[in-house]
C-alpha cells in the first residue's frame, strides 16, 4: 500500500462569485456566433461529440443571424416569437406583484429564458406532448393558451382548470401539448420517453419534448430516461435547461464544473447540442434539428440550453443572499428578449417604437385577462366546490371517499 | 365458480396439469424455468386446471389478443418471459413490440408506463421481486397515482405494476417482503393480491381493463401450489383445487370484492396471498369455525362483507406476512372497532411478521405459520388477545 504524502481533502464546489462579488464569467468559454458546424440530422452521435462542448449561437454582437445553424426564418415567424416573449414577461411581472399583493401564494418567473419554451412551443404542435418543469410558461403562450385560465390556476378560484389541486404554476393543459407539471424533480423526463415509446409503438407520428433544470440531472429519473430513451430509440427531444442556479446551489454542485450538462449524453450514446439559450434562433435550429431527428425515427437529441436565471428561484426566494447582486445583468450571452428585438431592428423589420408599442399591448392584455381572473377570485375569495376535493383520485369514487365528503358536509 | 365459492372441493383430474409437483416445503432456487404456462391459445377447453403462473400468463394472453394497447415490459420479461415465466411466449405470439426486457431500472420502467398510459396504452409492467420496487416508489406515489387527480382528468396513468411479493422461499430480506401498505397507505392507488389461480386470471384481467395504476402484488410462495404453512409436510399442487380451475378464454374478476373462503361462525379471520392458506390450515389446527375471508382487493376494501362476517362472529383476527407495526393489519383493526365494537367479544387481534428484516436462517420463525394463527384463534375464543 502506498500511503500518501499529504492527507486527503474533501473538495465542496464553489461558484465564481457570492454577495458582495464582482460578477465573474470568466471561466466561461464562449464560442462567437455562427462558429460551430452543423451535423448533418443522421450524423452518428460519435460523429458530434464536440458539439457537446461548444456552444451553437447564431445572433452576433450586432445581431446579424450567422453561421450554418441559422434557421433563416421568415419576420413574421420572428415577431410572433418575439411578442410571445414579451407577453410571458409581462404575464410574469403582474403575477409577481399580484403575489407581493397576497393575491396567490406563490408564483415562478422565468425571466431570461423566455426564448426556450416559446420557440420550442412554435416548432412542436399541440398534437406532441411537452413535459415541462416550472420554467416553461413561454410554451402556452406561445401556442395562444389564454392568459385568464392561467391566472385561474395561480389564484386557485372556481374557474381553475385543475379545480385547485396544484401549487400556482403547476399547469396541465392536454390539448395545448403540455403535461401536468410535478414538483418533484425530474419525475417527467422518463415519462415523456415513456410517452414518445409509446408514439413510436403505434406507428404514430407525434413526438414528445422535455425539460429539466441543469440541478435536476443529478436526479436518478434523469439517468434512467436517458438510458431508457437509447435503448429504445425514443422520438423525444431531452432538453437542460442550465440557468446555473438551483435554488441557491450553484450549477456546479450538480456536477457543472467536471463538464457540460450536454456531454451527459455521450455516454448514453445520445447526440448532444450545447446551445445558447438567449439566442431565439439558435434555440430554433437546434430544436428543429432533434426535430427532425426524432420524426425520422432517428431517436432522441439531448439539448443543454446555456442560460442564465434572471429573477429568483420563486417568490419564496431571495437571490440577494447567495449570489452577486448584478449577476444577472452581466450575464454575457444577454437578455433573450433584447436580442431578437435587436435583430429584428437590423433586419429592418423592427423599431423601437414598435418594440414600446408590444410591450403596451402585452401589458394591456395582461391587465384585461388579470382583471377577468380577479372578477372570478384571487386566492381564498372564490375557488372550487368543496366537493370537488374529494373527485379525480380515481375514476370513480370508492366507499372511503363517499363517506369522507359526507363527514365534510358536501 | 362465483365468489360465494368455498376453498377445497372438486380435487381437480390429474391428468390435464401440467405443472412440477413439490414435495420439498422450499424452492432454494426460487426461479421455476420448468413450470411452462400451457394455457396460452383459448383454443381447447374452456377450462383448465391452472397453477398460478400459468394463469397469470393466459391473462396476459387473451388481453394481448384482445386489446392492441396492452403492451408488457420489464427485467428479463420478454424472451425469456420472466424469471417465475409469468410473461412466457407474449413476445413469441405477440410480437417484440409488445412484450420486451426493460434495463435494471425500476424507476424507468414505471415512469414510462406512465408516459404510454398517458398515450393511451394500457401497460403492464413486471417489477422482478417487490424488493426491487423502491427505485420506482417516487414514480409510484407521487405520479402514477396522482396525475389524474392534479390534471383534473385531463390525463390517466391506467397502469399495472406486477409484481411478486413475500416469503416462505427462504429469500432473505431481499427475496421475500410484503410492501402492500406502503402503497395502500396512498392516495390514487388500488392494491389488489390474489391467493389463487382463478382469482389470479380474473383480478389480473380486471386490473389492465382498470382505468387507475394498479399495484398487483402476487404471492410467489403460491406460484406452485397452495402452501399453508406446514412447511415439514409435502406441499399439495393446484391440481387438488377448486380454485385451480380457470376459463382459457377471457375470465374477469371484480376489483373491490372479497372471497369468503370459508364460512364459519366462530371468529372471523382477515387474510390476503398465502395467509389465507395458512389461515384455512390455523383453523383447521385449532378446531375453531372460522370464516375466512381472502380480501382480494386492498384498496378498495370489501368492507361490507368484513363488516357482515365480524358482526356475525363477534371475533376478528388479521393475518399477514409482513411487520406488524404500521402493516395493514393495523388499517383492518381500525376500521373493525370502528364499525363493529358493540359487537366484539375479544380484542381484534394481530397475526403478522416480526418487525425485524426477513432472516435467512428463520425463515419459519419469522412466517408466520399455522401454529402462530390457530394460538391466536384459541386466545380471541378464550376473550383474550394473546
Amino acid at each position: 500500500m502506498t500511503r500518501n504524502s499529504r492527507p486527503l481533502s474533501l473538495r465542496i464546489p464553489e461558484p465564481s462569485g457570492r454577495p458582495g462579488d464582482a460578477p465573474d464569467f470568466s471561466h466561461l468559454k464562449l464560442d462567437v456566433a455562427g462558429a460551430v458546424d452543423r451535423p448533418a440530422v443522421d450524423a452518428r452521435p460519435v460523429q458530434m461529440l464536440d458539439l457537446a462542448f461548444r456552444l451553437v449561437r447564431v445572433l452576433d454582437d450586432q445581431g446579424q443571424a450567422v453561421g450554418p445553424w441559422n434557421p433563416r426564418l421568415d419576420p413574421e415567424t420572428l415577431k410572433k416569437g418575439l411578442r410571445a416573449m414579451i407577453l410571458t414577461r409581462a404575464l410574469d411581472d403582474r403575477m409577481h406583484r399580484a403575489h407581493r399583493q397576497g393575491k396567490t401564494s406563490f408564483y415562478m418567473k422565468c425571466t431570461g429564458e423566455e426564448a426556450i419554451a416559446v420557440a420550442q412551443g412554435m416548432i412542436l404542435s399541440r398534437e406532441d406532448m411537452g413535459f415541462p418543469t416550472y420554467r416553461q410558461q413561454g410554451l402556452l403562450i406561445a401556442r395562444g393558451y389564454p392568459l385568464v385560465e392561467m391566472m385561474n390556476q395561480i389564484y386557485s378560484n372556481a374557474s381553475d382548470p385543475i379545480k385547485g389541486r396544484q401549487l400556482p404554476i403547476m399547469y396541465s393543459a392536454k390539448d395545448y401539448g403540455f403535461f401536468t407539471i410535478s414538483g418533484n424533480l425530474g419525475t417527467q423526463v422518463p415519462q415523456a420517453v415513456g410517452w414518445a415509446m409509446a408514439s413510436a409503438y403505434k406507428g404514430d407520428d407525434k413526438i414528445a419534448i422535455t425539460w429539466i433544470g441543469d440541478g435536476a440531472t443529478a436526479e436518478g429519473d434523469f439517468h434512467n430516461a436517458l438510458t431508457f430513451a437509447a435503448v429504445y430509440r425514443a422520438p423525444v427531444i431531452l432538453n437542460i435547461v442550465n440557468n446555473q442556479w438551483a435554488i441557491s446551489s450553484f450549477q456546479g454542485i450538480a456536477g457543472g464544473l467536471e463538464t457540460t450538462f450536454a456531454s451527459k449524453a455521450i455516454g448514453y450514446g445520445l447526440p448532444a447540442l450545447r446551445v445558447d439559450g438567449n439566442d431565439f434562433l439558435a434555440v430554433w435550429a437546434a430544436t428543429q434539428w432533434a426535430e427532425e431527428r426524432a420524426r425520422s425515427n432517428q431517436g432522441a437529441t439531448v439539448i443543454e440550453l446555456f442560460t442564465y436565471r434572471g429573477a429568483p428561484h420563486s417568490t419564496s426566494d431571495d437571490p440577494s443572499r447567495y449570489r452577486p447582486g448584478d449577476e444577472a445583468e452581466k450575464w454575457p450571452l444577454g437578455d433573450p428578449i433584447a436580442r431578437l428585438k435587436q435583430h429584428l431592428i437590423a433586419l429592418g423589420e423592427w423599431t423601437d417604437d414598435a418594440h414600446a408599442e408590444a410591450e403596451a399591448e402585452a401589458v394591456a392584455q395582461v391587465r384585461a385577462a388579470g382583471k377577468a381572473a380577479e372578477a372570478v377570485g384571487t386566492l381564498g375569495q372564490s375557488r372550487p366546490s368543496v366537493k370537488t376535493m374529494f373527485e379525480d383520485v380515481f375514476a370513480t369514487e370508492d366507499w372511503r371517499l363517499v363517506e369522507q365528503r359526507r363527514e365534510v358536509g358536501v | 365458480m362465483n365468489s360465494a365459492a368455498k376453498w377445497g372441493s372438486d380435487p381437480m383430474s390429474e391428468q390435464t396439469f401440467t405443472d412440477t409437483d413439490r414435495t420439498d416445503g422450499i424452492e432454494p432456487d426460487m426461479v421455476d424455468q420448468d413450470a411452462a404456462p400451457a394455457s396460452i391459445a383459448p383454443e381447447g377447453p374452456a377450462i383448465q386446471p391452472m397453477n398460478m403462473i400459468q394463469a397469470l400468463n393466459s391473462a396476459l394472453h387473451v388481453k394481448m389478443a384482445e386489446d392492441p394497447n396492452v403492451l408488457s415490459f420489464g427485467e428479463d420479461a420478454g424472451y425469456f418471459g420472466g424469471v417465475f415465466r409469468v410473461t412466457d411466449q407474449l413476445q413469441q405470439k405477440h410480437g417484440l413490440t409488445r412484450s420486451f426486457d426493460a434495463p435494471i431500472s425500476e424507476c424507468g420502467i414505471v415512469a414510462a408506463a406512465i408516459g404510454m398510459g398517458a398515450y393511451g396504452l394500457r401497460p403492464v409492467v413486471e417489477i422482478q421481486f417487490a424488493d426491487y420496487i423502491y427505485p420506482a416508489y417516487d414514480q409510484i406515489v407521487s405520479e402514477a397515482a396522482k396525475i389524474r387527480y392534479r390534471s383534473a382528468g385531463q390525463f390517466t396513468a391506467p397502469l399495472v405494476v406486477r409484481s411478486p411479493y413475500g416469503g416462505g422461499i427462504f429469500g432473505g430480506q431481499t427475496h421475500s417482503q410484503s410492501p402492500e401498505s406502503l402503497f395502500t397507505h396512498i392516495a390514487g392507488l388500488k392494491v389488489v393480491i390474489p391467493s389463487n389461480p382463478y382469482d389470479a386470471k380474473g383480478l389480473l384481467t380486471a386490473a389492465i381493463e382498470d382505468d387507475d395504476p394498479v399495484i398487483f402484488l402476487e404471492p410467489k410462495r403460491l406460484y406452485n401450489g397452495p402452501f399453508d404453512g406446514w412447511h415439514q409436510k409435502p406441499v399439495s399442487p393446484w391440481k387438488t383445487q377448486a380454485l385451480a380451475q380457470v376459463p382459457t378464454g377471457k375470465h374477469v374478476e371484480p376489483i373491490g370484492k372479497a372471497r369468503v373462503m370459508r364460512e364459519g361462525t366462530d371468529v372471523t379471520i382477515l387474510c390476503y396471498g398465502t395467509m389465507v392458506w395458512v389461515s384455512l390450515a390455523g383453523a383447521e389446527h385449532a378446531g375453531v369455525d372460522a370464516e375466512v375471508i381472502d380480501l382480494r382487493t386492498l384498496v378498495p376494501l370489501d368492507i361490507d362483507t368484513i363488516e357482515a362476517s365480524v358482526k356475525k362472529t363477534g371475533r376478528c383476527i388479521i393475518v399477514h406476512e409482513a411487520p406488524k407495526t404500521s402493516g395493514y393489519g393495523a388499517e383492518l383493526s381500525a376500521l373493525v372497532q370502528e364499525r363493529c365494537f358493540y359487537h366484539l367479544e375479544a380484542p381484534v387481534t394481530r397475526v403478522c411478521g416480526w418487525d425485524t428484516p426477513y432472516p435467512h436462517a428463520f425463515e419459519w420463525e419469522y412466517f408466520p405459520g399455522p401454529e402462530r394463527v390457530a394460538t391466536a384463534l384459541k386466545a380471541v375464543m378464550a376473550g383474550g388477545s394473546r
